[in-house]
């Protein structure tokens, strides 16, 4: 190592350090200690007890665990496509250069900034059943609109009759539509990155509008679709929040996710060791959906000149 | 990839000189009249859709109780009550007076609170990511890509996941220092004076386009790596330090989860987390007060955005794009 070499690492690691502390200290021993509790009975106020794989153990004959984790993926299922066609068309319109661009893109990027909270509250009273707007709206075509989160349905089959939740899920998945706004943002840009010259030899070549978007706009925008895929996928695993604000995962756990499992086992239970289990569960599951991503993206994702 | 992201009212920049007559007429072809016609119709229809809802916040959050839960709604209060102070009409509706002196929400509080906590995660994360980002951009070290793909591994790892753990750590810290974590505002900010992977990365994209030869000279002229970092790339680095800031702030001031493991005594809530505490209270059943106090906590974020917008579109097109 010459004495320039020694000198940049040194200058390197003094100015990363904060990170290299912060990382051993909030994400590599968080990280671990969290594997470690995950095979432990652990509850807060005693010392964690070794007790092997049994949390996970107990976590595959857990019908709660696996109805939360049905419904994180049902939602994801409902809320990643819609999410992606919206961000998508809104993207297109919105890269059309008409007079009052600016005014639309800012309309549609507003309802992102709302604050989680402050949007649950004004969903919950859209979506009231007796007295919400959108019920209103639904009236006046004729449309006797359900109760949304907190419907329930009862088919009577042979004998049994079973309890369905039909609209909470969905109307969870549209709401998020709402804010779509940042993931239109990313789109827009990836438009403008489109070589207008593509477009042209397509229109050449007879491609009418549908043929563009075919051959010329989806592959281009291949690489930014991968991205926002990722980032939703991520998302959409720990969905907390809105369900724990607007339903608190009811109607009979129709919108329980796995992270609200997660946080009541931990700081309603005081189940840390099982929680953990939980924890690591997710991560695998996020690890392991994004890794499918990253192996598909090889068929459909396009990079210019690399 | 590198990308030219347009800011909206501005036209983008021509490629390729002058265009080929082909191309011209084509151009022009597309922006007939009808295709025009519809594009707006589909926009003025879905802008409509998007603002409806807080049309109807504001509406709902200037009607009385009564008179925001009849059916069928409707839009336009037939009376806003105006508070009076001194006798005196001024033209802030009695609702949201209601609000802020409501001791169930504690407006002031909560706002200080949030104001406290997203600061220093403003400051933390400021002074903290661009060192780093400073670091991997500037610096060529040993390992230092190495590190650079761990860190961005790192964003993957989701906070539900470490949030047992680090709880199980501030609980014991609490019992083994005479320092207190839990039931303070300390976990929500202390983290973020030890980088931020993504901001740590868009700080990164930033330095890296600013030309070497400015750190060459001031390194010749003997000024020190924390001289350059300090007298040359931060004062060129305004625009994407904004983004940084803006971002972290709107995360701070979004937060829920967080402050819902954190924090044990309501004096301590902060706005997102004093919402909701004030909904399930009342059961959901004031919405014009809990409308009213939506917008005051949505109206800062909305005047921030105007305010920067420039910097907010920017911020997020980049973090999309050069990957």
């Amino acid at each position: 190592m010459t004495n320039e070499e020694r000198k940049n690492l040194r200058n390197g690691l003094a100015f990363c350090s904060p990170w290299l502390i912060g990382f051993c200290v909030f994400t590599a021993i968080p990280v671990g200690l969290s594997f470690y509790y995950s095979l432990c009975d652990y509850r807060i106020l005693q010392k964690p007890m070794f007790i092997g794989a049994a949390n996970y153990q107990m976590l595959m004959d857990d019908s709660v665990f696996w109805k939360s984790l049905k419904n994180t993926l049902y939602y994801a299922c409902l809320a990643i496509p819609s999410a992606m066609a919206v961000s998508l068309g809104l993207a297109m319109l919105l890269n059309v250069k008409i007079a009052g661009q600016h005014f639309y893109r800012t309309i549609i990027f507003l309802p992102s900034l709302v604050p989680v909270a402050a949007s649950c509250m004004l969903w919950l009273w859209l979506l009231n059943g007796k007295l919400g707007l959108i019920n209103a709206l639904l009236a006046k075509v004729g449309i006797n609109g359900p109760a949304w989160l907190t419907d329930v349905m009862l088919t009577t089959g042979s004998g049994a009759s079973v309890t369905n939740y039909y609209w909470a899920m969905p109307a969870l998945a549209f709401m998020s539509l709402w804010g779509t706004g940042q993931t239109v943002t990313i789109y827009l840009a990836g438009l403008q990155d489109v070589p207008q010259e593509l477009y042209e030899a397509a229109e050449i070549d007879g491609a009418g509008i549908l043929g563009r978007m075919r051959h010329v706009t989806l592959p281009m925008l291949s690489p930014v679709i991968f991205f926002n895929l990722i980032m939703s996928v991520i998302g959409v695993l720990q969905v907390f929040t809105v369900p724990y604000i607007m339903t608190e995962g009811g109607p009979a756990r129709a919108t329980y996710f796995l992270t609200m499992y997660l946080y009541d086992n931990a700081f309603k239970f005081l189940k840390f060791g099982y929680a953990s289990a939980l924890a690591w569960i997710q991560l695998l599951l996020i690890l392991s959906l994004t890794g499918i991503a990253f192996w598909t993206s090889k068929r459909w994702v396009h990079y210019q000149g690399k | 990839m590198m990308t030219t992201y347009t800011h909206p009212g501005r036209s983008a920049p021509t490629r390729g000189g002058a265009p080929r007559p082909i191309a011209a007429e084509l151009r022009k072809r597309k922006r007939s009249h009808p295709e025009r016609f519809f594009t707006h119709l589909a926009l003025l229809l879905i802008c409509a859709g998007f603002l409806l809802p807080f049309v109807w916040m504001l509406s709902t959050s200037l009607k009385q109780l009564d008179e925001a839960m009849e059916f069928p709604p409707h839009f336009i209060p037939r009376k806003i009550d105006f508070a009076r102070y001194n006798d005196v009409p001024t033209p802030v509706p009695q609702n949201y007076i209601n609000v802020i002196t409501s001791k169930r929400f504690d407006f002031p509080r909560f706002s200080r609170n949030t104001l406290i906590i997203a600061g220093l995660c403003v400051i933390g994360t400021v002074i903290s990511s661009s060192l780093v980002a400073y670091g991997f951009a500037r610096i060529n070290f040993r390992g230092r890509s190495v590190l650079f793909g761990i860190m961005l591994s790192t964003m993957m790892i989701p906070f539900p996941v470490l949030m047992v753990s680090m709880f199980a750590i501030y609980h014991w810290l609490g019992d083994h220092t005479p320092i207190q974590f839990l039931g303070t505002f300390k976990p929500l900010w202390i983290g973020s004076f030890f980088g931020n992977a993504f901001y740590v990365f868009l700080l990164r994209q930033f330095f890296m386009t600013i030309p070497d030869e400015l750190s060459e000279a001031a390194r010749i002229d003997g000024c020190s790596e924390f001289g350059i970092f300090w007298k040359i790339i931060l004062p060129l680095s305004k625009p994407a330090l904004t983004v940084v800031a803006l971002f972290t702030f709107m995360g701070a001031w979004n937060d829920f989860l967080g402050p819902l493991v954190y924090l044990q005594r309501p004096e301590h809530y902060t706005l997102a987390l004093g919402l909701q505490a004030f909904q399930s209270q009342h059961g959901g059943t004031v919405w014009n007060q809990l409308m009213a106090a939506s917008v005051l906590i949505i109206l800062p974020v909305i005047t921030l955005y105007f305010l920067k917008q420039k910097a907010f579109v920017q911020g997020i097109a980049t973090t999309g794009l050069k990957g």
